[in-house]
């Protein structure tokens, strides 16, 4: 096995380039496990964290662009004002360690079903920005990105860069399933985020579908029935979209749940957030 | 291949790792480091906690090669020659202790938290400490221990 360490991002893609079936490497939460049981032999591992530019982030243009290598615990304490949905999700992973080295570039790489970035990414309209040496930079919807378990649309000689999320123009929440507060992996996740000026409802669904997921359906009814200045959520539509939420996902049954429990527990997690959410847009309204 | 850092102060090199091999493992099997407890292997215990670069992590998820020229301080390093830092003679004084494999993780954990908080209240230690496993059912006496380190540190500082 090799062990690659670029110190420069355009190291980094030309050791990717040379050799795409290198494993990259940040926190290694996920990779490291699977080396350390004996699931996976790369013949390299392309250690990243050691490229500074990667650990970086920024806010300005109307979004965050939140580099591969920065880890949750960043997420959490400095970007939940940016982006509170994908904080909120950053907060549920592991534990502190696992949020000391766990990166949601990572994340995206694994491209787990249950990975917790996912859905507030998908809520929020993310982009993913991936880089090659031979086919420069490309931009990827994370509607986009999730092709199958652990599959995504990353290509063997490219690696994320960034994620760029745009910044909440509105109340993001995110719920997640567990038989603990901490150290779960989920049973299933919601994710909800409100864009008021565009009267929008964002959604994405995890670890209840061979890959996290929007529910488009529900997303529809809202942009047509949703009474953004109403007085009050009508409790009818707000049941109508959490059985849309429940019928967009495809669970199974595993280890971690059954099928059934996962679509009612969807049913309740996207009622719930959708209430939190336009209690906060009613509150900030009357404000 | 060869690896070089810094481990509780001193610069300490070990040669043959394998690539894929874990901090966890050198520190234990190549440094001569047992302190630092090779349980599960993936994250899930807390047991191999370490401060790499003054954060503390489960080293048995850091490549061995992520480590070459950081800086680790391990269990074993916490004391100060024979005075043992407050929050380890707090967790013998309360009785946290029990088989004791839990404890270095528990230790460098709760040595973390009290640095950045040094008056947590109890929910802040039970975050801090989610990710640290006690299978002996030890933790009302861990909580008392942190509890108690806070004060001892308080009084001292």
């Amino acid at each position: 096995m090799d062990f690659l360490r670029p110190t420069t991002w355009a190291e980094a893609l030309a050791a990717k380039a040379d050799q795409p079936e290198a494993v990259p490497l940040q926190g290694g939460t996920d990779v490291m496990v699977e080396i350390n049981f004996a699931v996976r032999r790369p013949p390299a591992l392309l250690d990243l964290t050691r490229v500074a530019e990667l650990r970086e982030w920024s806010v300005g243009g109307g979004e965050c662009r939140i580099g591969a290598g920065v880890p949750y615990r960043v997420v959490v304490e400095e970007l939940g004002g940016v982006v509170p949905g994908l904080a909120q999700a950053a907060r549920t992973v592991g534990s502190p360690q696992i949020r000391n080295r766990g990166t949601v570039g990572g994340n995206l790489g694994a491209a787990s079903p249950a990975g917790d970035s996912h859905p507030p990414l998908l809520a929020a309209g993310a982009v993913i920005e991936v880089e090659s040496r031979d086919g420069g930079v490309r931009t990827i919807p994370a509607a986009e990105f999730y092709l199958g378990v652990k599959r995504s649309a990353l290509r063997p000689d490219e690696l994320i860069r960034a994620v760029r999320v745009p910044s909440a123009p509105g109340p993001q929440y995110f719920s997640k399933v567990g038989t603990r507060n901490a150290m779960v992996i989920a049973v299933c996740s919601f994710a909800v985020a409100l864009d008021p000026a565009r009267r929008r409802v964002g959604t994405g669904i995890g670890s209840a579908a061979p890959t996290p997921r929007r529910a488009e359906e529900a997303e529809d009814l809202m942009a047509r029935e949703l009474d953004w200045d109403g007085p009050t959520l009508d409790p009818a539509l707000v049941e109508r979209f959490g059985r849309l939420c429940a019928r967009a996902a495809a669970p199974i049954d595993d280890v971690r749940g059954t099928a059934a429990y996962r679509l009612r527990a969807l049913d309740v997690m996207a009622r719930r957030t959708l209430t939190w959410a336009w209690n906060d847009h009613r509150g900030r309204r009357a404000a | 291949m060869r690896v070089t850092f810094t481990v509780n102060g001193r610069e300490e090199s070990a040669d043959g790792v394998w690539e894929g091999e874990s901090l966890l493992y050198v520190l234990r099997e190549r440094l001569g480091l047992p302190g630092s407890k090779n349980a599960c292997e993936q994250g899930e215990c807390g047991s191999c906690t370490v401060y790499l670069d003054g954060e503390p992590v489960c080293s048995c998820l850091v490549a061995a090669g992520q480590a070459e020229g950081r800086r680790v301080r391990t269990v074993e390093g916490l004391a100060e020659g024979d005075r043992l830092d407050p929050v380890q003679e707090a967790f013998v004084e309360c009785g946290a202790v029990q088989c004791g494999f839990c404890t270095p993780g528990l230790l460098v954990q709760a040595h973390d938290l009290l640095e950045r908080l040094p008056d947590p209240s109890d929910a802040e230690i039970r975050e801090a400490l989610a990710g640290n496993l006690c299978r002996c059912t030890g933790y009302e006496k861990i909580l008392d221990a942190v509890r108690l380190a806070a004060t001892k540190k308080g009084a001292a500082g």
